[in-house]
């Protein structure tokens, strides 16, 4: 039975603090690429809506054309919520690997 | 059109900053607090901070004034600067404050243990600082001479005394209110104005602004070998990665309380940022309408500070330029602050104090160091600001970006994320990407018009010499596995585990 903490595996770069930190790194690695990948799929999207169905090159809500609501508006209030969400992600992430590395 | 009301916002704002940072220096006890307010912000407070410190001349008057010259796909630039956040925020914000570090060139010699790098670091920070300096002072004086009729040279020395005597005062503890509050200004100071002119412009019967149809299409060539896709794509690769390379931002992320609280800030920030973004395009807008085109010899940059009185005249049209004249000082002022403070540290710690030290026998007071430091870190910009040929705000800030994307986003990259990349090969990414971006970024600022492609590809150089740099940092350190610091596993441990975890040998004292 171990009676020491991966916590101290961690300090003192054991090879068994290495792969949890490895696996750390590697869930925050996926998550952040997650949001990059959303983020440019976001971007992208709309030059090519507005190639691929021209209508929208003429739509207007209240008077503002399309491609502002979206460049100008829309994609603050995204950005808000990708970020909130990733920081949540996050932090679920660290927690579950606090309670893991410290239980003895 | 002098205007005595914008002069008094003007001094208003100038003096309401020399008075936060005097109360800086009263806080202001140990060496610490003047680099990082003793690490006892709150994120909230860190938000404004940042909001207030990162936007500048570029966003308050450059931004607007790009949308009305050349409409829609202009908006792409605030927002890159607003995503630069979510990239600063997935990549680097929590391990960035857990490295313990006060500087960029202060994490690269944490991670990779070379004073080599170090120095090419220190190098950069103070170029990036520059050319972000130089379009502050330019657009201070710009402003000034607009609404007081002051000579050239003026609102750029004004500014320049106001951030020297600031700084030197209370370094970072009175940097954090000011910058703080300057967000509120800068806020209000655009928010007010804008709500006031369109609802002078519905009751007027809400003209369309006269623009024609490309105006309103992304991605549209502006002459006939222009090629706005790459330039765009390019110019917001700079702006997401630069921001994370940036020194006056990461030197904020060492005043949160841990990584955690570097997270939360982060998103407040997008929050803030978001916000104030929204008001940009509606000045364009409505220059449209009042101007469907740029009469001669006057500079798109003042078309914010113009629109006022062109809708309404007397006192309200006076009352409304002079917010937006003190709301761009408030902007000069609190991202020139920033940028002067993260240069102030670079020459205090590498050049001036060791030189100091050497001279006096080790008996010189710290904060003399750094005062001088703080003079010479505003000084040499603002020549250069007088000399050099003003190439738009906005335009000389992406620039800025740029160079920090090719040099720094790579390293902080990599050196986050990545065990082996080793010595050698962080050196060559910074060599290879810092000579590339500088070199395109001189050619743009001297010859005058390249045209086609070379002057794209020389005038947007983040699509390629990012890459590059990326790819070179990742060849060089593959090739040489020995170069790899002895202290990189403890250093990974150090960024990535929540705080919570108690660390007995890998954490640094605070």
């Amino acid at each position: 039975m171990r009676s020491r903490t991966v916590a101290r595996d961690l300090d003192e770069q054991t090879r068994l603090g290495a792969v949890y930190l490895d696996g750390l790194m590697r869930a925050q690695l996926r998550l952040s690429v997650a949001v990059l990948a959303l983020t440019t799929v976001g971007l992208t999207a709309l030059p090519v809506v507005l190639t691929l169905v021209p209508a929208t090159r003429e739509l207007s809500v209240l008077g503002i054309p399309f491609p502002w609501l979206v460049l100008g508006v829309a994609v603050y209030p995204s950005a808000w919520f990708l970020a909130r969400w990733y920081t949540r992600q996050a932090e679920r992430l660290e927690q579950d690997f606090t309670e893991v590395v410290e239980s003895p | 059109m002098s205007n005595p009301l914008s002069l008094a916002a003007v001094v208003l704002v100038c003096l309401t900053t020399l008075a936060v940072g005097g109360l800086g220096l009263r806080l202001s006890r140990r060496t610490s607090d003047f680099y990082v307010a003793g690490r006892a912000v709150s994120p909230r407070l860190n938000a404004s901070a940042i909001g207030g410190e990162y936007l500048s001349a570029a966003s308050f008057l450059g931004v607007a004034g790009l949308i009305y010259d050349q409409g829609v796909d202009m908006v792409w630039l605030p927002v890159g600067y607003t995503l630069g956040y979510l990239v600063l925020l997935v990549i680097v914000a929590a391990p960035m404050r857990r490295s313990g570090a006060y500087t960029l060139p202060d994490f690269a010699e944490a991670r990779l243990g070379s004073r080599a790098i170090r120095l090419v670091s220190s190098a950069l920070v103070i170029g990036i600082g520059c050319l972000y300096l130089i379009p502050q002072f330019q657009g201070a004086s710009l402003t000034l001479s607009l609404v007081t009729g002051a000579p050239a040279w003026a609102g750029g020395f004004v500014v320049m005394v106001v951030i020297a005597l600031a700084v030197g005062a209370g370094g970072m503890r009175s940097i954090t209110l000011v910058q703080a509050m300057q967000y509120w200004i800068k806020l209000t100071a655009l928010a007010v104005p804008a709500f006031v002119l369109l609802a002078l412009w519905f009751r007027s019967g809400a003209p369309s602004p006269q623009v024609d149809p490309s105006w309103h299409v992304p991605l549209s060539p502006t002459s006939p070998d222009d090629h706005p896709t790459y330039r765009t794509v390019s110019i917001v690769l700079a702006l997401c990665l630069g921001t994370m390379g940036l020194p006056h931002v990461l030197v904020r992320y060492y005043t949160n309380p841990d990584g955690v609280g570097a997270r939360r800030t982060t998103v407040t920030v997008i929050a803030l940022l978001g916000t104030f973004y929204l008001l940009p395009p509606i000045y364009a807008a409505l220059g449209r309408v009042a101007y469907p085109t740029l009469p001669a010899g006057v500079g798109s940059d003042t078309i914010v500070l113009r629109l006022p009185e062109t809708f309404v005249d007397g006192l309200t049209g006076q009352l409304l330029t002079a917010m937006l004249a003190g709301g761009a000082f408030a902007a000069f002022l609190s991202t020139a602050s920033g940028l002067a403070m993260s240069v102030t540290g670079v020459i205090d710690q590498e050049l001036l104090r060791p030189r100091l030290a050497r001279f006096a026998g080790g008996d010189v007071p710290g904060i003399r160091g750094f005062r001088i430091s703080a003079v010479l870190a505003v000084l040499v910009p603002y020549v250069l600001s007088r000399v050099a040929e003003p190439l738009g705000l906005a335009t000389t800030v992406g620039l800025a970006f740029a160079l920090a994307a090719a040099t720094f986003a790579p390293l902080i990259m990599l050196g986050v994320w990545w065990r082996r990349l080793s010595t050698w090969g962080a050196m060559a990414g910074l060599l290879v990407g810092g000579t590339a971006a500088l070199s395109s970024i001189v050619t743009t600022m001297v010859v005058d018009d390249l045209g086609g492609w070379a002057g794209a590809i020389l005038a947007n150089p983040a699509m390629w010499a990012t890459p590059l740099a990326l790819a070179t940092a990742v060849i060089v350190s593959l090739a040489t596995p020995g170069r790899i610091p002895a202290g990189t596993t403890r250093t990974m441990v150090r960024l990535h585990t929540p705080e919570r975890v108690a660390l007995a040998r890998s954490r640094l004292p605070e």
